[in-house]
């Protein structure tokens, strides 16, 4: 009873909080590193070092008003922004940030579920939520939005082919599709893929900024083409959901990849035994470091960089990281089948 | 705005600039001479003013000689700085000053057009022969209420579609014609006719 | 507009879309207003529709005195309000045939270069963010603010400063004023280099600028652009150099032109026209002169009857005023300002047929559009 129901809820709530949690707490730290790449102070006002903007933040977007357009598909506009939070929030079942540990005496794992087709759960989990950008482009009935849901629809789908090609040779690195199997896998071959599959990294995280419409492929919200492209009509509450979703989905994408890539939980160079004095530190902070590194990184290529224009987009795609991904996938499976 | 009053300015208006004629010791360049040959009376008047050639054209030969000073070799006006306008409301020739002022990238020499214009007059816009003058034309349509034959795109640009009257008019009132004459531009004259009427008696 | 075209007959009815940008979106720099055809992303035809902002000043001018001008000059192009103070004191000055002391014209010269970085800077910084990369917006408008605070030293003022007088300045500069503006020209120095390091290397702003809106030279002459967007498409042309006001003629600088004439070459032509700009200043504030700063202007400032027209290099392009006066009265009879924006604008339409609407704000950007010299 206890580890069937009551440890999965326990585990399911502190997740789901953490996660928005640490969405809100984005949106401040996003705020503060652009600031200070731009030598400014960001925001301060609310809180030390305006520590709490976030809960301003919030209260300011729940009293706001809500409005829908008049014109709007009313069914669609409502559900669009939930279609777009929830896959983003229900991907973190399968992600795990840590072993199994003693807690009370009994052992935990530090994971919801660890199903055997992890992978495969998150890329189609995580694909359902570009209808919520599309269907609100659609229910909007404005013109900026719809041009903007054009845009994310054919953006979406052609980076989830390169991505879910370099997941394929991840897979075939670690012959299984459990994400927790894939961290074994790591461990056992003392490598994190990144090294093994530097190429495959490199266009998992690409695709990984264009997937979650980040600077330079922020071309769904492209605010000074598209006045903020699909949520231009949204306001208070539901326009909050997309911006949440947003945050949530890039925290998934540096979680993907820290598991694929950065070995997960494990500490640097896992099997080097002079290095173990390092076990003392929880495995699960080294799963927040690894991703807290692609999210700064995240932040920091919007504050650097221009923005790609759609046709230039989308021959990036097509024309350069698909063939290599493929190229990659090929010369991933001639070595694995010549050496084993 | 020809259902407007005719204004009867107080004191005497100016009936236009005095346009002096080049003194003698000032010669005229070259390409003065040529349009003379090219264009038979394609300038009625030269004058010379603090450095800067102006030629009155007539009306009717605005396009020829537009296209001689840009395609001549001497002249290549090929920059056209600015179209523009005065209004001289009671002038005998006509109403309208419209200027155009002309540069060369290749002599980097300027000159001045300008053409003296009745009020129901049309003159052919010079948008062929330099796209630039497009706007400007617009604008001067605008403001004074120039037609301009053979535009493009023959459309109010700075006020509204729907606007009453030319505002650059000298006897377009200063404190703007109010919501009435927007509304109702009849009824504006009557008020107006009758403030005028108080104010004298 | 006409009515968009629909074609029958196809499998599935395509028709264009009408696509409003404006007056109020984020990046028309003001109140312009483009209504774009649109075919998919690919813009078909637009129609740039302005006045949004118009304020009637050359009406107003008409009514003021030729002083209380200076000030309503300002409100043009109120990014470089110095700029368009000098051109219209100068062409007052023409008709008056007055003699300006030397060192006002020093003066002068510094002013309208620094108010050319400045509105350089502003226009950097909105042009890059019309593009996406927000950061180098940032760091021009922190050397714009060190630009206002020394004209804010000069004449109080930090956007409109009425900052001339015909016949000269109002007031002389304040001690130590151009030791200040020297230290600026070091700092600013190194700046433009991190405005290059960020955009003119980068891969993606090659991408976005590089062949986008590209005008030959006679083309751009044709259009009547002028500025940075004429010089970018390598027709060297310069108000400063070709008629030389202030104390031009005695500056050494070089005129940038561009090759390809697009948005690429107009963005490399405005960043070494601050280097320019910075070796005038530079050459100007070590060797100003002593002397008087207004030369002998009568009391009552009544040019007589004429007309002319004088142009002088604004940040934006050519800014000629053309000032009819009838000799009797203390008000012009026509004021009429040449705004190089209006006519750089013009160029839009042409500049935007068969691009992207990503590329329509990019070039509204590279034109360096102030909405309030276009309307007036």
């Amino acid at each position: 009873m206890i580890d069937t129901l009551v440890i999965p809820l326990l585990k399911i709530v502190i997740v789901l909080n953490a996660t928005l949690v640490s969405v809100t707490y984005m949106v401040l730290l996003e705020r503060k590193v652009i600031a200070w790449a731009q030598s400014r102070l960001g925001p301060m006002r609310v809180g030390p070092y305006g520590i709490l903007q976030p809960v301003a933040d919030a209260v300011k977007l729940m009293i706001k008003e809500d409005i829908t357009p008049v014109r709007a598909d009313r069914w669609v506009f409502t559900i669009a922004p939930i279609i777009s939070m929830v896959p983003a929030l229900i991907v973190y079942a399968v992600i795990p940030f840590g072993p199994e540990v003693k807690l009370f005496g009994r052992q935990v794992t530090l994971y919801i579920t660890d199903i055997n087709v992890g992978l495969l759960y998150i890329v189609s989990v995580a694909s359902v939520g570009v209808y919520g950008i599309i269907l609100a482009g659609y229910a909007s009935n404005s013109k900026y939005p719809l041009l903007a849901s054009l845009r994310a629809s054919a953006q979406l789908i052609s980076y989830e082919v390169a991505v879910t090609l370099t997941l394929v040779s991840v897979i075939m690195m670690a012959g299984s599709l459990s994400m927790v199997s894939i961290v074994r896998a790591q461990q056992s071959s003392h490598m994190w893929y990144a090294f093994v599959q530097p190429l495959a990294f490199l266009i998992f995280f690409i695709g990984g900024l264009a997937e979650t419409n980040r600077a330079p492929f922020d071309l769904p919200e492209a605010e000074q083409e598209l006045t903020g492209g699909f949520h231009t009509e949204y306001s208070g509450m539901r326009f909050a959901l997309f911006f949440l979703a947003e945050y949530a989905n890039m925290i998934v994408v540096s979680s993907v990849a820290t598991t694929l890539f950065l070995g997960g939980w494990l500490r640097p160079f896992p099997n080097v035994a002079f290095l173990s004095f390092l076990d003392f530190i929880p495995s699960w902070t080294w799963f927040l470091v690894k991703s807290f590194v692609f999210l700064y990184i995240f932040i920091w290529v919007r504050a650097t960089l221009p923005r790609y224009r759609y046709d230039q987009l989308m021959r990036l795609g097509w024309k350069v990281l698909i063939p290599l991904a493929i190229a990659n996938l090929v010369v991933t499976g001639i070595i694995k089948v010549m050496l084993l | 705005m020809a259902d407007a009053p005719a204004h009867v300015p107080k004191a005497a208006a100016p009936t236009g600039p005095p346009d002096p004629p080049p003194p003698a010791d000032v010669t005229a360049p070259a390409f003065i001479a040529t349009l003379h040959a090219a264009v038979p009376g394609g300038v009625t008047h030269v004058s010379y003013w603090l450095g800067d050639w102006t030629l009155v054209v007539p009306a009717a030969l605005i396009l020829q000689v537009a296209q001689h000073l840009r395609d001549a070799a001497d002249a290549a006006f090929d920059f056209c700085s600015d179209v523009t306008a005065t209004d001289w409301p009671p002038r005998a020739e006509g109403r309208f000053d419209v200027v155009y002022c002309l540069y060369s990238t290749r002599h980097r020499h300027r000159v001045r057009l300008k053409v003296i214009l009745g009020e129901q007059q049309p003159l052919a816009s010079v948008t062929g022969v330099w796209p630039a003058a497009g706007w400007l034309e617009r604008e001067v349509y605008d403001m004074f209420g120039v037609g301009f034959t053979g535009h493009p795109d023959r459309r109010r640009i700075l006020m509204p579609e729907d606007w009453q009257g030319h505002p650059q008019r000298k006897d377009y009132p200063l404190e703007g014609p109010g919501e009435l004459l927007l509304e109702n531009p009849i009824e504006w004259l009557k008020l107006r006719q009758s403030r005028e009427q108080a104010d004298i008696e | 507009m006409d009515t968009p075209v629909i074609h029958h007959g196809a499998m599935f009815d395509t028709n264009e879309l009408v696509l409003n940008m404006g007056p109020q979106h984020p990046s028309t720099h003001g109140v312009l207003r483009v209504v774009l055809r649109l075919d998919g992303e690919k813009v078909v035809d637009a129609d740039v529709v302005i006045g949004y902002l118009h304020r009637g000043i050359e009406k107003l001018s008409e009514n003021r005195n030729w002083t209380q001008i200076i000030l309503l000059t300002d409100r043009m192009d109120y990014v470089a309000a110095a700029t368009n103070n000098v051109g219209y004191c100068e062409t007052v000055e023409k008709l008056m045939s007055l003699e300006v002391p030397r060192r006002a014209r020093y003066v002068r010269t510094i002013l309208c270069e620094l108010q050319r970085i400045a509105s350089h800077c502003l226009w950097v910084g909105t042009h890059a963010m019309d593009i996406g990369a927000m950061t180098v917006f940032l760091y021009a408008f922190r050397e714009r603010e060190l630009i206002l605070d020394l004209f804010e030293e000069m004449c109080g003022a930090r956007l409109t400063y009425n900052s001339m007088r015909i016949g000269g300045l109002p007031l002389d500069i304040p001690p130590g004023w151009d030791k200040k503006v020297l230290e600026f020209c070091t700092i600013m120095a190194t700046k433009i280099d991190e405005y290059e390091e960020l955009l003119t290397h980068n891969r993606i702003w090659l991408e976005r600028t590089k062949g986008i809106g590209v005008i030959d030279g006679p083309a751009a002459v044709a259009l009547g652009l002028s500025g940075p967007p004429l010089r970018g498409s390598g027709v060297p042309r310069d108000v400063r150099k070709d008629e030389p006001y202030a104390a031009y003629d005695e500056m050494e600088f070089d005129v940038p032109i561009g090759t390809a004439g697009d948005t690429y070459d107009r963005y490399l032509v405005r960043l070494e026209e601050f280097r320019q700009s910075l070796r005038v200043i530079r050459q100007a504030t070590e060797g100003i002169p002593e002397g008087p700063i207004v030369g002998k202007v009568p009391r009552l400032i009544k040019p007589p009857a004429g007309e002319t027209y004088h142009a002088i290099e604004s940040p934006k392009g050519e800014l000629g005023y053309f000032i009819v006066s009838d000799g009797k009265s203390t008000n012009p009879y026509r004021f009429r300002v040449r705004p190089p924006s209006f006519c750089n604008l013009q160029g839009l339409r042409t500049l935007i047929k068969g691009h992207l609407v990503a590329d329509v704000v990019a070039l509204i950007g590279s034109l360096d559009v102030v909405l309030g010299e276009v309307d007036r």
